[in-house]
């Protein structure tokens, strides 16, 4: 089974990511809650890196390869963009703030943290790596 | 993403079909922006064929509540999906936001 894709860095590649972790996980009879949790995170992931890290910019690309090794599902996501995402700055969001402010953007990574088990971003020079993890048995 | 709209004198029910995520939601964000929404006295969102939703989805929600409050205009989603209703929960939005379980329930509000 393929477990790799190369994706350019437009949002109607979203569509493309999404049906590639699912057809993946096809395999492995999750609820399509479960399921459903473990694409909504690697969108979030994957749209941040394409809108935000690499501003849409179509002829840069992001490397995603998923697998799974003793019941846990793993994804990694690669990009070459020069801003990378800094763990240490999320601030949970506060949604009445949010509404208040009718501010659209902000709760995508409290979506990503909350699903997955553990989230991992490294970076080494301008290559930077995401790596989702999350139990799927 | 497609949405189908259907008025009554004091409703707008949108009916969302396909998946709202970064890409589509622009589609949903302009239609909610449209100035005579806020002539009705209720927003219907049908979300039977809502399939996905992402936080960019959420967003667009989240951004006109407050402006349809100001404007007297609710805001009431029925028909969800429970995959769809359990993104609103992972982020607590389903407490912040009037999700019913049908379009009866939504039009007695």
């Amino acid at each position: 089974m393929k477990n790799a894709i190369r994706i350019s860095c437009n949002r109607h590649n979203l569509k493309v990511v999404r049906d590639f972790v699912s057809t993946y996980l096809a395999a492995y009879s999750l609820s399509d809650l479960h399921l459903n949790q473990i694409i909504l995170a690697v969108d979030e992931v994957v749209a941040n890196l394409i809108i935000h890290a690499n501003h849409e910019d179509e002829s840069q690309f992001l490397n995603v390869r998923v697998g799974v090794e003793k019941q846990v599902f793993e994804i990694e996501i690669e990009d070459d963009s020069n801003s990378s995402y800094q763990p240490s700055l999320y601030k949970e969001p506060d949604l009445q703030e949010h509404i208040r402010t009718g501010k659209k953007g902000g709760v995508g990574m409290a979506l990503v943290n909350r699903i997955m088990d553990r989230v991992e971003f490294t970076t080494t020079g301008t290559h930077n790596v995401c790596r989702l993890y999350k139990h799927i048995a | 993403m497609k949405i189908a709209q259907q008025t009554t004198e004091n409703t707008l029910t949108l009916s969302l079909d396909g998946e709202l995520d970064a890409s589509s939601s622009v589609l949903l964000d302009t239609e909610l922006t449209k100035p005579e929404v806020l002539d009705y006295k209720k927003v219907l969102i049908d979300c039977q064929r809502l399939n996905y939703i992402s936080s960019a989805g959420l967003g667009v929600f989240i951004s006109h509540l407050q402006r349809f409050q100001d404007a007297g205009v609710k805001l009431v989603f029925f028909n969800m999906q429970e995959k769809v209703h359990n993104v609103f929960e992972i982020l607590g939005l389903d407490a912040l936001m009037t999700i019913v379980p049908s379009e009866a329930e939504a039009t007695a509000i």
